[in-house]
């Protein structure tokens, strides 16, 4: 049996921290800010919220510290501390719309905070020990970026200037955005001579460190037309589990996200040409170049030329990663949920310079692990539904 | 009262235990006739439950490369296609400047106190 939830849950209200260092302060406190901005964005407070989906680097029982943190605890009637890396949250967005068509809740949290940049040295992951590829000293996580880079450069003739435009275009949106963390200038030069870490990825092909906060409300879209904001609504969704170690995943050259993004299409009733915004979740440059094909926005093996030519920058034919991405704007450790922010912000029409004019249908795609979990959502204004 | 299937140490220890014995193995599932690597209780192609442990014939070719920088200098990371199927992550030993896709590699167990599997070139073999 097929539930079909196309537009029943609305995203009611975002938070965004907007602060990339921020010394003292905690990443539960940097969620906890967020979690107040988002409610109050919709007018409605802590007292309300009735489910919450957490997940953390660096704490195994999220949803239980949260609770506390929150106050949440007595008032919870569902909650999901789904791990599978940076996709969590995409993951989570889906079990929670799930809870709230079943009428199980009607309010929900979808909420994240990181001190990534700010505690240094002093962050301590989760173990998750892969004793058949520690002894071989890769680079967790950029060196099973790189293996799949290699391997996508020898199939498909992939360049380092490929992914050096992934870069350049990323910037040229960040320049357009007051938050974003880096606005500077950047040359193909400055991308290409940047410090090798492991072959063919360097320090520029990298997402930035950084703190950061972020958090959703979501709720029926009956509910939602009656709160503050216009309510930007979830359209389909669609997510797929490939591997945990990369030597485990079946291609390295194609990403599960081409299940993920089907599944979402297809729940969504619409096709890639309907869409008007993109975000994918840049963790390395190739991150980009594989989404970008694996969702069917190009050719399979032609993301490097499509990149190249200019069509996700600025004036471009598809407006991608309009807020920076992780490469330019913020990355606080897992920064899938950032890409629903974004998203909504396009389709309210709140954007500011980067504002993509008319933007209807919006395409969020988060990824976790090594390329390992998949998610994909579609939004949509009001009249999209 | 338990399923003697699953009697005595699991995959990962048996493993182990081969390596360092000086047997670099793979299972093999009873089922489907798969080959797979890492070991599990269960064949991740069929859900069967029958696996065996075989030595591997240790040839393999290079499918993706990599080389780690520090500043000690570069080292190799590769993901081996084993000639059995499986791939599996490792490094291939000597230039990591001269490790590409492709390149055909023989498997050797490295190290005494914590054995590791290492592929060396095949033409140096
Ligand atoms: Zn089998």
């Amino acid at each position: 049996m097929t539930v079909l939830l196309r537009g029943k849950i609305a995203i009611a209200g975002t938070g965004n921290t907007r602060r990339w260092y921020a010394p003292g302060r905690s990443a539960f406190e940097q969620l906890a800010e967020a979690s107040v901005l988002a409610l109050e964005d919709c007018g409605l407070g802590l007292k309300d919220v009735d489910a919450l989906y957490c997940a953390h680097s660096t704490s195994g029982l999220p949803v239980l510290n949260i609770a506390e943190r929150l106050g949440l605890g007595p008032r919870l009637r569902h909650a999901d501390g789904t791990m599978v890396g940076g996709a969590s949250f995409l993951f989570h967005l889906r079990s929670a719309m799930s809870a709230l068509a079943a009428g199980q809740c009607d309010v929900a949290l979808v909420c994240y905070g990181s001190n990534q940049a700010s505690a240094g040295g002093k962050l301590v992951p989760m173990p998750d020990p892969q004793p058949y590829e520690e002894p071989y000293g890769a680079r967790y996580p950029l060196s099973s970026y790189a293996l799949a880079a290699a391997r996508h450069m020898h199939e498909y003739g992939t360049t380092r200037e490929h992914l050096a435009h992934v870069a350049l275009a990323a910037r040229q949106w960040s320049k357009l955005n007051p938050d974003a963390r880096e606005r500077g200038d950047l040359s193909l030069d400055e991308v290409l001579s940047a410090r090798m870490i492991s072959d063919p990825l360097t320090k520029a092909d990298s997402c930035l460190v950084t703190d950061g906060g972020a958090a959703v409300v979501l709720t029926r879209a009956d509910m939602a037309r009656d709160l503050k904001r216009m309510p930007v609504h979830v359209l389909g969704t669609g997510i797929a589990v490939s591997h945990r170690q990369i030597a485990a995943m079946p291609d390295l050259a194609r990403s599960a996200a081409h299940q993920s993004g089907a599944a979402a299409l297809q729940a969504a009733g619409v096709s890639l040409t309907d869409i008007d915004h993109v975000m994918v979740y840049d963790a390395f440059t190739i991150c980009t170049l594989l989404f970008l094909e694996d969702l069917g926005f190009c050719a399979k093996g032609e993301g490097g030329p499509f990149v190249a030519s200019g069509a996700i920058s600025p004036g471009g034919s598809l407006p991608v990663n309009t807020n920076g991405g992780g490469l330019s704007c913020n990355h606080p450790g897992m920064y899938g949920l950032f890409t629903l922010i974004e998203s909504v912000e396009q389709l309210r029409g709140t954007a500011g310079a980067r504002q993509i004019e008319g933007a209807k249908i919006s395409l969020a795609h988060a990824n976790g692990g090594v390329l390992s979990s998949q998610a994909t959502a579609i939004l949509g204004t009001p009249d999209t539904v | 009262m338990t399923d003697p299937r699953f009697d005595g140490p699991g995959p990962d220890a048996a493993w182990e235990d081969l390596l360092g014995q000086g047997v670099f193995a793979v299972q093999f599932c009873g089922n489907c006739g798969i080959a797979q690597f890492p070991p599990g209780v269960v064949c991740r192609h069929c859900g069967g439950t029958d696996l065996v442990f075989q030595a591997a014939s240790g040839e393999g070719t290079v499918y993706s490369t990599t080389t780690v920088r520090s500043r000690e200098g570069g080292r190799n990371v590769a993901v081996v296609q084993l000639a059995e199927g499986p791939r599996m992550m490792s490094r291939v030993e000597g230039d990591p400047e001269t490790v590409t896709i492709g390149l055909a590699v023989v498997a050797r167990i490295s190290g005494d106190e914590t054995p590791v599997v290492v592929f060396d070139r095949k033409e140096q073999a």
